[in-house]
């Protein structure tokens, strides 16, 4: 009998010891070694990414003090060019909504289309020109998430006026052409200070937490970034490149939703951009080059016996295929003949259901639903 | 014989003990649960609840549900004290129920088992001995006839061997599944992570698991065995609890299987709570200790009781009355000791169909269900026909014509590739919820073996 009760005294005590959310660090080695992945991760995607964007954001800056500064047809060809490239860079960053960039709400600030036109003319139509230091406005709020980013100033070097010649004369000539200076480097210059915040702490401290982040919980880094990941490719590249403008989530299409509205051309490039990088952080393939390291796809195919990182490949594939037969612009494209969109939509659908099913049941990722009870 | 059982007696003290205990793990459930906040994310965040067939009527009440469980755990309290205990187990198990009721997302197999084991304990004397209810009465009684006892065995009996029964299956014995997908993942335990990298950890596992499940109730049941039983059930409970987010459960049938054990280890408990306790009011008022209570109204009880245990007997059979596997519908899955059987995640989403013109867009399932319900939503046949009835009406109340609800559904079953789930050329607005089998569920293209 008292052993009986001995034993019932253990049970409690282990019960207060198995406390709900352990989070150690010291992670016994296994046969895949998470924290190699993540360290690739970290050291060659997201790192150099950030770096290049916050380059390319400089370029950019500098391109558009030499166009407000003087209001040529080229130095406004040569800013667009450089908005284009560090856009393209863009793509490779936002789906790292993990550590700076997620407490600063980074990618809300970088990327929100369509941009509202009436916003940013009313924050502009705000500033007072006698007093150009205070600002009536707040870059950061959310109310002004779609008056900042890479669409706006899309909007604002390719669309404040009606073309070329009066968009220069809305730097150079025009009554509040000052107003619209002031604004043009206020947002390049938050969208630079935001990246290099993001960067510095990647640098400084963040990326050596992240590798060490191996745990299987809620919180941790490598379940996190699967999270985003997914997210990502669902909201970021299927539903707002190709299904929203397609009309997929609508009674009717809707092409004047699709990313690069202003300028047209390149709403195909910057989704077939998105997707390579999909691809590349799946496969664990650096940034900028071709170099393969540990990735997501080295989990898996860890994890189960089925061919599914092959399959999830394959379907990118089709994906691609598929997207490479649009027109490039996406807006006509939706216009022209829908059918093709929503054609890849599903083709992009299909990865979906690969990942967000077969992908966390193989690799039974702790996802951030409700922590509560299961039996 | 049968006259003879229901005249035997034995002492009140188990009854007494299991009443404290299980009051006061109810207690402690409930201040859990509020203080997670799962309230309200569970119950007053969603803008929708998933209900139960038939129960349609019963939602959670707003910022009122805090006074629901505030009720079920001031309930609980009364019952551990065995204050008003008639009232207070009625009122647990009312709360406590409807509360199960509000939200299917929520359904685990325990609450359910709480649900059943407070309606029987209804029935039961369990307030005769150690509890206030014997000062305000003035009288105690040292034996309570033997069924009372014997019938939370039985209970605890049919939970465990049934849940054996259940792991008698191809996927759980053969391929160890889904074990072999949740042990590894644990790889972040201290010590025991590295040992679930083992490759025959999950065989191991699956087996004694069904050993465990088929044999404690005799384990338990005879004298000779019950120490090595109940050590089992410890080791057996406390593992689970590592290594899985089960909440109180290994806790309740800890406590829960202390019932097996004799008087004289009850009657130790209750010395050792008096020590804490020293109850003062034997000074106040005398007590009158009897021998044996009389159960009331036994012609009432005990038909009632039978009923009770033939329904638990049969419930969990009813699936056999389905074509298909079961784990894939689901029909039947419920109410049947079915627990930790499988690792199944879907992926579902809706278009929403004008009838006449054809002219149709994709429903954005965030807009209207937590992450937790479209998890759970998923991968239930009777989750997805619910919501489509939902979105249905929501859109035909926003002034669409002639709506038509299809799903288009996927589903990986404990480590298969996914497939499809759902007849996505079915309008599901235009079926009803029935217990009839629902055709609308693709075949499952694969074979589980055994019950």
């Amino acid at each position: 009998m008292k052993k009986v009760s001995f034993l019932f005294f253990i049970t409690i005590a282990l019960f207060s010891c198995t406390s709900e959310d352990e989070s150690t660090n010291d992670i016994p080695s296994n046969d895949f070694d998470r924290k190699a992945m993540l360290t690739n991760i970290a050291d060659n995607i997201i790192l150099p990414s950030l770096t290049d964007l916050e380059n390319k954001l400089d370029q950019l800056n500098a391109d558009r003090l030499e166009f407000t500064e003087n209001p040529t047809q080229t130095n406004l060809t040569t800013m667009r060019s450089s908005w284009l490239e560090a856009y393209k860079t863009w793509q490779y960053v936002e789906m790292f909504n993990i550590g700076k960039a997620e407490e600063i709400l980074y990618s809300f600030q970088m990327n929100i289309y369509p941009t509202n036109t009436s916003d940013i003319e009313s924050n502009i139509n705000g500033i007072d020109e006698t007093n150009l230091d205070e600002r009536n406005y707040d870059l950061t709020t959310a109310n002004n998430n779609d008056a900042v980013g890479f669409p706006a100033v899309e909007y604002m070097i390719y669309a404040i006026a009606a073309d070329d010649a009066s968009i220069i004369a809305a730097y150079s000539t025009d009554s509040n052409f000052r107003k619209n200076v002031l604004y043009l480097t206020d947002i390049t210059n938050q969208m630079k200070g935001l990246t290099s915040q993001v960067r510095n702490d990647w640098l400084t401290s963040y990326r050596d937490v992240f590798v060490t982040s191996t745990a299987n919980n809620a919180s941790s880094a490598i379940n996190k970034l699967v999270n985003d990941f997914i997210f990502y490719y669902e909201k970021g590249l299927r539903a707002n490149k190709i299904g929203i403008p397609a009309g997929v989530f609508s009674t009717t299409p809707l092409p004047d939703r699709v990313e690069g509205l202003y300028s047209k051309v390149y709403s195909k490039e910057l989704a077939l951009e998105s997707l390579k990088a999909v691809e590349d952080f799946f496969n664990g393939t650096s940034f900028a080059g071709s170099s393969n390291g540990l990735g997501y796809a080295d989990y898996v195919n860890e994890s189960t016996e089925i061919s599914l990182t092959a399959m999830i490949n394959d379907q990118f594939g089709i994906a691609r295929a598929q997207l490479n037969t649009l027109n490039n612009d996406l807006s006509q494209q939706v216009s022209t003949d829908n059918s093709k969109m929503t054609v890849t939509y599903d083709e992009l659908q299909r990865a979906v259901v690969l990942m967000k099913v077969d992908m966390l049941q193989v690799l039974n990722v702790s996802v951030d639903y409700v922590d509560a009870d299961g039996d | 014989m049968f006259h003879n059982y229901f005249n035997k007696n034995v002492s009140s003290a188990p009854l007494a003990v299991f009443r404290i205990g299980f009051g006061l793990m109810m207690v402690f459930s409930v201040v859990r649960f509020w203080l997670n906040g799962w309230i309200k994310t569970l119950y007053i965040d969603p803008k929708f609840h998933f209900s139960y067939y038939g129960f349609e009527w019963i939602q959670p009440l707003g910022n009122y549900t805090y006074i629901l469980y505030a009720i079920c755990g001031l309930s609980a309290l009364f019952v551990a004290l065995g204050f008003k205990y008639r009232i207070a187990i009625i009122m647990f198990f009312l709360s406590f129920t409807y509360i199960e009721l509000m939200d299917k997302t929520t359904y685990l197999n325990h609450y359910y088992f709480v649900s059943v084991l407070s309606f029987l304990m209804i029935f039961l004397p369990a307030n005769k001995y150690y509890a206030l209810d014997n000062y305000a009465s003035a009288k105690a009684y040292k034996f309570v006839p033997r069924w009372t006892t014997d019938s939370i065995k039985l209970l605890l009996c049919i939970v465990y061997f049934y849940a054996g029964l259940a792991k008698l299956n191809s996927d759980w014995l053969l391929r160890a599944m889904p074990l072999k997908i949740w042990l590894p993942s644990k790889y972040d335990l201290p010590l025991l992570g590295n040992l679930m990298q083992l490759e025959w950890i999950p065989y191991v596992m699956s087996w004694s698991g069904m050993l465990y499940d088929l044999s404690i109730p005799f384990l338990l049941l005879y004298r000779k065995t019950r120490t090595l039983g109940f050590i089992l059930a410890v080791v057996f409970h406390v593992l689970t609890r590592m290594l899985f987010p089960i909440g109180v459960f290994p806790l309740v049938m800890i406590v829960s299987c202390l019932i097996f054990f004799d008087a004289a280890f009850h009657k130790r408990i209750l010395r050792i709570l008096n020590r804490f306790l020293k109850p003062p009011a034997y000074k106040i008022k005398k007590i009158i200790i009897s021998q044996n209570y009389r159960v009331r109204r036994p012609f009432i009880i005990l038909p009632v009781l039978s009923l009770f245990f033939v329904i638990q007997l049969l419930l969990p059979w009813r699936y056999s009355l389905y074509p298909d596997e079961l784990f894939w519908t689901e029909e039947g899955y419920r109410f049947s000791w079915r627990v930790m059987l499988m690792e199944k995640m879907g992926y579902t989403q809706y278009r929403i169909v004008d009838g006449d013109t054809g002219a149709s867009f994709v429903v954005d399932n965030t807009d209207f269900l937590t992450s937790y319900q479209e998890k759970q939503m998923s991968f239930q046949p009777d989750f997805i026909l619910q919501y489509a009835h939902y979105l249905g009406d929501h859109f035909t109340a926003q002034g669409h014509q002639n709506v038509q609800v299809f799903a288009e559904s996927y589903v990986a079953l404990n480590g298969r590739l996914s497939q499809p789930y759902i007849d996505k050329s079915i309008d599901l607005y235009s079926i009803n919820e029935s217990f009839q089998h629902k055709d609308w569920i693709l075949p499952f293209n694969d074979d589980i073996q055994g019950l």
